[in-house]
């Protein structure tokens, strides 16, 4: 399966499981999403539990959150994360805060997806990776998957999941794996071990990052998209690093960061996000309060820069390997 | 409520829209009404909202199917007028013709056309001053067109070539032109209504003359941000034209989405105090009347004009679309209100100011025209070939100033190449 199978085949579970579960968004019902994540669901669950939505985002998470209040469990699509800040307010001080604010009397369990990140010649609103945002506020979780195996397991227990969850979908990576190096054709994912997705019920637990490469020298953190660069940069750089995916961000896997830094003694964080206020100074910050004495050389950040995403540039803005491959060496020789 | 008497109740059931026609059906428009041509009144320009109720929920139409005009709305131009609209209508139509084409060709990455609905923007360009402020969304090229925009400066957006003024930065078609008054389209549907009102409020303020208008489309306003730009306009009476076409879909989702089974858009206004009209969009005069109303209203402080244009998309949403997915190929044929140029054509050969010749060798002039400037705008480069920008630019702009962080970032990123060699 390619991702956007298995977050199809993930959804279609959920649904078949759980009759609370309905999907809405922007063309999911009958033309099954423009990415087509929800294809052919509308027709075997009906089209009151998988339908479209006018264009309003806030109307979407808003609806959502008095559905929670009901008893549904929605999982609404926003169909492109830029689109996402229209609903910022219902997200953030209304179900973000609904358990907290009734101590529990009510809660908004709703898994919001959203593909997101760069690199289809999308330019400023079709690219940008919000996800520190999010991060940033109480009572939200937020994940996203780098391959089909994980992107399924999660789903399921993000679908699961009793608070709301932002669950970013890497585009970049929809159909096949990709190493950014632009112009490369992407391989499909079928020849990755990932694409081995069981047909059935499985969950992958939010809060546990992923070792996707043992190693002794550096620890690299990612996620989404940018494990793949990571991994394409390590294999051609003879450096025995660590490449840890995180999966989830918010709640995050703090102990799986701590041993590997503390095993390795160097970190590199990667995503594709701008750098300032990016979730990689929280992951800067979390590594030298607990790893300091550990650590050989500096931190370093390796990220989209502090610009708006340039439409015919986006390969010079994009932090493909070339950018990581230096911070690797500079890490390695400090 | 006790159990017992809620079991007694009858369960409640939830309304999903479905539009009359999905792939494979036949269509049939017959039970479709068109109201006469005489059928709507033209009211005064200093008419109050609830006086013209009925026009929010009516069409407003000039032209009938055979090509004669009529009715209190029939604006006086002049045919040399109407063939240069019509010939702006054309240009547009060819202009989207070969930048479809590149597009699929892989010279640029995207592309967006306004098949069927040149008539709402070159029409609406014809009725309001060159330097009225425009709030475009991305299918109204017909306003830079009728402005005699340099079709070779948009075709370097297009292309985000050497040429292109706004460094390769936006997407295809997410034109800026501030010479031409044409505001800077955002991908982030409906942010150009409320800015469109607050220009507007700016410009009476100052006691100026200048009047603003805005476009979106029908899926669009569902928005937040609509509703805000009708409440900002009626409450201080800006004045604004609010443009709505209907075009009937937005990607997939069919208007019925938007609110369409309930009432029209142009029936937004009522809510709002604001005078409405609904338009017949595929003709030309009504969309030229109605915004000439709008805009004499607007002149004259009588406010804010909320117009619906009701027209047909009649190509896919974008060229990353495939509309046979989720509409009846036959919609586009069918519709009971044609073609914007045909209906302009044949008026004009009604009246006897034009014929098939003319018209022919129009289509063959404008498509030369774009052909010609398509060439020149190659000579600058095409996405396809790569990078065409310095590189550093992309850190331009950001703010006025490039403070120390960008500074570092762009050194950065010219070490980061020269080392890679590229
Ligand atoms: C805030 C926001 N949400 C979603 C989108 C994605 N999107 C782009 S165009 C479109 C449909 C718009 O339909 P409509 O307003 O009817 O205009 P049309 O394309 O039919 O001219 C959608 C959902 C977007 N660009 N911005």
């Amino acid at each position: 399966m390619n991702m956007i199978q298995a977050i199809n085949s993930a959804l279609d579970i959920c649904m078949e499981r759980d009759k609370d579960i309905v999907v809405l968004g922007e063309d999911v019902g009958y033309f099954g999403g423009v990415f087509k994540a929800t294809e052919h669901l509308q027709k075997k669950h009906g089209k009151t539990r998988v339908f479209d939505t006018p264009i309003t985002e806030c109307g979407i998470i808003g609806v959502a959150v008095g559905m929670c209040t009901y008893g549904l469990r929605p999982v609404p699509e926003i169909q492109f994360a830029d689109y996402i800040y229209p609903a910022l307010d219902q997200l953030v001080s209304e179900a973000a805060r609904l358990r907290y604010r009734s101590a529990g009397e009510y809660t908004a369990p709703m898994t919001v997806r959203s593909p997101f990140g760069g690199g289809i010649f999308g330019g400023q609103t079709h690219s940008q990776s919000p996800e520190a945002i999010f991060t940033h506020v109480a009572g939200l979780k937020t994940v996203i998957p780098s391959n089909p195996y994980d992107a399924k397991g999660l789903l399921i227990a993000a679908i699961e999941d009793n608070d709301p969850v932002i669950f970013f979908e890497p585009k970049r990576i929809y159909n096949g794996p990709f190493d950014g190096h632009y112009g490369k054709p992407v391989t499909p994912w079928a020849k990755h071990p990932s694409s081995a997705v069981p047909e059935g019920y499985y969950r992958i637990p939010l809060g546990k990052a992923a070792t996707v490469r043992e190693g002794n020298d550096v620890t690299i953190l990612c996620y989404g998209t940018m494990v793949h660069v990571t991994a394409g940069v390590v294999a051609e750089s003879g450096i025995d690093a660590e490449i840890i995916d995180l999966r989830t961000l918010v709640p995050l896997d703090i102990e799986a960061i701590e041993a590997s830094v503390k095993k390795t003694g160097r970190c590199v964080i990667v995503h594709e996000a701008t750098r300032t206020s990016g979730f990689g100074a929280e992951l800067s910050a979390l590594v030298q309060e607990r790893c300091f004495h550990s650590l050989e050389a500096p931190i370093e950040r390796v990220t989209g820069w502090d610009t708006p995403y340039p439409h015919s540039l986006e390969w010079a803005y994009f932090p493909g390997p070339v950018r990581l491959g230096q911070a690797l060496k500079r890490v390695m020789e400090s | 409520m006790d159990e017992d008497a809620r079991r007694n109740m009858r369960p409640l059931s939830l309304h999903v829209p479905e539009p009359r026609f999905r792939p494979g059906d036949a269509v049939d428009f017959a039970d479709f009404d068109i109201p006469d041509v005489a059928a709507a009144p033209r009211p005064d320009i200093g008419a109050m909202p609830e006086e013209m109720r009925s026009l929010a929920y009516g069409l407003v139409r000039v032209l009938d199917l055979d090509g004669a005009s009529g009715g209190a709305w029939a604006p006086r131009l002049s045919p040399e007028r109407l063939v240069a609209m019509l010939r702006h209508m054309a240009l547009v139509r060819a202009f989207d013709d070969r930048m479809y084409r590149v597009q699929r060709q892989g010279k640029t990455s995207f592309y967006m056309k306004c098949t069927g609905e040149e008539a709402t923007s070159i029409a609406a360009a014809y009725a309001l001053d060159r330097d009225d402020m425009c709030f475009p969304s991305y299918r109204q090229q017909g306003l830079l067109i009728a402005r005699d925009w340099s079709l070779v400066d948009m075709m370097c957006q297009i292309y985000s070539n050497r040429g292109d003024r706004l460094k390769g930065r936006q997407m295809p078609i997410m034109y800026s032109a501030k010479e031409a008054s044409f505001f800077s389209i955002s991908g982030n549907l409906a942010t150009q209504m409320p800015q469109a009102v607050g220009f507007a409020m700016a410009s009476a303020s100052r006691g100026d003359t200048r009047i603003a208008a805005c476009w979106c489309g029908e899926g669009s306003t569902a928005e937040g941000d609509f509703h805000s730009a009708c409440t900002f306009a009626s409450v201080y009476r800006a004045p604004v034209i609010i443009n709505v076409i209907n075009n009937q879909w937005a990607i997939s989702s069919f208007s019925g989405f938007a609110g369409a089974e309930s009432t029209t858009f142009a029936a937004r206004a009522v809510g709002y105090g604001i005078a409405g009209l609904r338009v017949d969009g595929n003709d030309a005069l009504a969309v030229y009347a109605a915004t000439e109303w709008a805009a004499e209203r607007a002149r004259n402080n009588f406010g804010p004009t909320l117009i619906e244009h009701f027209t047909y998309r009649a190509e896919g949403h974008s060229t990353s679309d495939d509309p046979t997915k989720y509409r009846s190929a036959e919609e586009r044929s069918a519709w009971p209100l044609g073609d914007p140029i045909a209906r302009l054509k044949q008026h004009l050969i009604a009246i006897g100011a034009w014929d098939e010749e003319r018209h022919a060798a129009m289509d063959r002039e404008v498509a030369e025209e774009v052909k010609a400037a398509g060439k020149e705008a190659e000579k600058q480069g095409v996405l396809g070939d790569g990078l065409h920008q310095p590189f550093t630019t992309m850190f331009e702009d950001v703010f006025e100033e490039l403070p120390w962080h960008l500074e570092e970032q762009s050194r950065q990123m010219v070490e980061e190449r020269k080392a890679a060699g590229i």
